[in-house]
């Protein structure tokens, strides 16, 4: 058969390998012809890359199935934001408590239902529990704003400080750029470790992965961890980028839900498929919004319902999302396990 | 009995409910023995399995693997101390291909993926899914993935080998196939084997020795020679007042 595997069985091939670098080399230079508009869409294209490769890493490698995202967004958030605000910590600095803090809700989450081993829809429940009492707690903090919200002082745009991440949309563009680069890295590099293979073999059976030597609850704990972690960074980056935090907003069910779509539709478990949703729901999203304008249409829910057709059509026709889809017919496929 | 057995299994109780699945069992498999377990369904074969592998905690007694209790460890745990095991009802990793099945094995005992993957295509060989290895597991048929169950299991190189049921719905020829490679197995690599089967053909080939599990207790035990004229053993099987 292929004797040793396609080039480079745990690597990219060539072929990808080409095509990442183009994407990439590309989008750096976006912000150089794009206008304002076109820019704030390909940021948040990549917020969105960035998180559901994250959530992905949890549901679609290690099959935890998290519908409170929003909890580690927000959590990143308020710990970067709260301790630049009333502490004059740098974000860059910031970012190490505020994915520890991340981490270890995720850690709370994953030891109370591995522990007691709560799994599937229940574990789902739990995480969107988590979050929504998150919220209400975080409603009633007057040090962090409470409902009335919290707000980062809006100064030095044009910018580019890295430290404490005032700047140009251009600089936060960059951020989430090399986010979604270096979170693609890490994904691909764990997917052909040792801790890569547990996760796998731990979403197809738990049972045979544990005959098999492998600790489940140490396995399970480790992917919620790295993906909260992940997901805090993502949130303080859209903290320092908005300047504003309300908890309806911050922990609200519709931003774990908005994670969990990109990655779904690009293709559960892909290396690439939270990248290829991400663009194709932004462009989709904000392609609409133009259209309908275009055309005159006013009417409330319009594009959430042309929005959720696309979505029905997705998971009816290419129900392993849109990459294993397009890499057949691009010639990307090989056989194994992308 | 010359040395301490491999493994010592010592009046092993479980019940369901106030069902009793296994009841007072107690046996030995001696190292580098093949040794059977048999009875009629539900005689509590996959329960005593079950218990031995640390899927499932006995109500009472004792399992030792070389002298060392295996008691309150988890089936991970059991795993690394050198217990191997197959699913009567196959649980292969659907989506993962067929190497990266075995290959998850072969991670137990420390090795790292390119040198689990090696060993994983050898062991593939051995069981002749060699061809299949970049098949999704999901498609394979049920023979196959009886075999993709023992290779798996060998490949966390364990020094015992639970073999459940791997013989069931194979043909005759596939069966001897299959009971060759488990005789080189005990043979070349030292691996114990302790296997339930049903199917007379490879028990009577194999095994050194026998044990017949009956409602839970365990009835008989000897060579495969003795076991099958014993009394007790033929009555569990055809009943009371049969006739030869």
């Amino acid at each position: 058969m292929s004797g040793d595997g396609a080039p480079g069985r745990f690597g990219l091939t060539g072929r990808e390998q080409a095509a990442l670098a183009l994407f990439f080399g590309a989008m750096a230079l976006a912000p150089l012809v794009v206008g304002d508009f076109l820019l704030s869409v390909l940021l948040i294209v990549f917020y969105f890359a960035f998180v559901g490769q994250a959530w992905n890493l949890m549901m679609g490698v290690a099959g935890q199935l998290s519908l409170g995202h929003a909890l580690y967004v927000g959590l990143g958030a308020y710990a970067a934001a709260a301790l630049y605000v009333h502490f004059g910590v740098p974000p860059l600095v910031g970012m190490v408590p505020a994915m520890a803090i991340a981490a270890a809700a995720g850690a709370s989450i994953g030891f109370l239902a591995f522990r007691f081993r709560i799994g599937g829809v229940y574990f789902a429940l739990l995480t969107i529990a988590f979050a929504e009492f998150t919220r209400i707690l975080f409603s009633h903090i007057g040090w962090l704003g409470a409902t009335e919200g919290f707000f980062l002082p809006v100064e030095n745009r044009s910018d580019m400080d890295f430290v404490n991440l005032r700047g140009s949309p251009e600089m936060f563009y960059y951020i989430l750029l090399a986010l979604t680069g270096l979170a693609l890295a890490l994904v691909r590099g764990l997917m052909g470790s040792r801790l890569g293979y547990y996760w796998l073999a731990i979403r197809e059976d738990e049972t045979a992965a544990e005959a098999l030597g492998i600790n489940i609850f140490r396995t399970k704990m480790i992917a919620v961890m790295i993906s909260a972690a992940m997901t805090a960074l993502a949130g303080l980056v859209m903290a320092f980028y908005y300047n504003n935090l309300f908890p309806g907003d911050v922990f609200g069910m519709h931003r774990s839900i908005e994670i969990i779509l990109a990655p779904i539709v690009g293709g559960l478990g892909t290396l690439f498929g939270p990248i290829i949703g991400a663009f194709v729901l932004g462009i989709l999203g904000e392609g609409l919004t133009i259209a309908l304008e275009a055309a005159g249409i006013a009417t409330a829910g319009v594009k959430q319902l042309v929005y959720a057709v696309f979505l029905f059509a997705i998971v009816r026709f290419m129900p392993g999302g849109l990459w294993p889809f397009l890499a057949t017919r691009l010639g990307f496929v090989r056989g194994g396990r992308k | 009995m010359s040395a301490a057995p491999l493994l010592k299994v010592e009046g092993l109780r479980k019940t369901f409910k106030g069902l009793v699945a296994v009841d007072a069992v107690s046996f030995e498999v001696d190292e580098g023995s093949i040794t059977a377990m048999i009875g009629p369904n539900g005689a509590g074969k996959t329960t005593t399995f079950n218990m031995i592998a640390g899927a499932m905690a006995p109500d009472s007694g004792e399992i030792a693997l070389a002298g060392q209790s295996l008691a309150g460890l988890r089936a991970d745990q059991v795993c690394h101390a050198g217990i191997g095991r197959t699913f009567q009802i196959v649980r292969p990793f659907p989506k993962l291909s067929v190497l990266d099945n075995v290959l998850i094995g072969g991670l137990r005992d420390g090795s790292s993926v390119a040198t689990a993957l090696r060993a994983a295509r050898e062991t593939l060989d051995l069981l002749g899914l060699g061809k299949s290895e970049d098949q999704p597991a999901g498609t394979l048929t049920l023979p196959e993935r009886k075999r993709l169950e023992v290779a798996r299991a060998l490949a966390c190189k364990p020094r015992l080998l639970l073999l459940d049921e791997v013989m069931a719905g194979l043909r005759p020829n596939e069966t001897d196939e299959l009971v060759a490679t488990f005789r080189a197995l005990n043979k070349d690599r030292g691996v114990t084997i302790l296997l339930i089967e049903h199917v007379m053909r490879a028990v009577m080939a194999l095994s050194d020795v026998v044990y017949v599990l009956n409602y839970g207790k365990m009835i008989a035990h000897g060579t495969p020679g003795e076991v099958v004229a014993d009394p007790a053993v033929l009555e569990c099987y055809l009943g009371e007042d049969t006739e030869i």
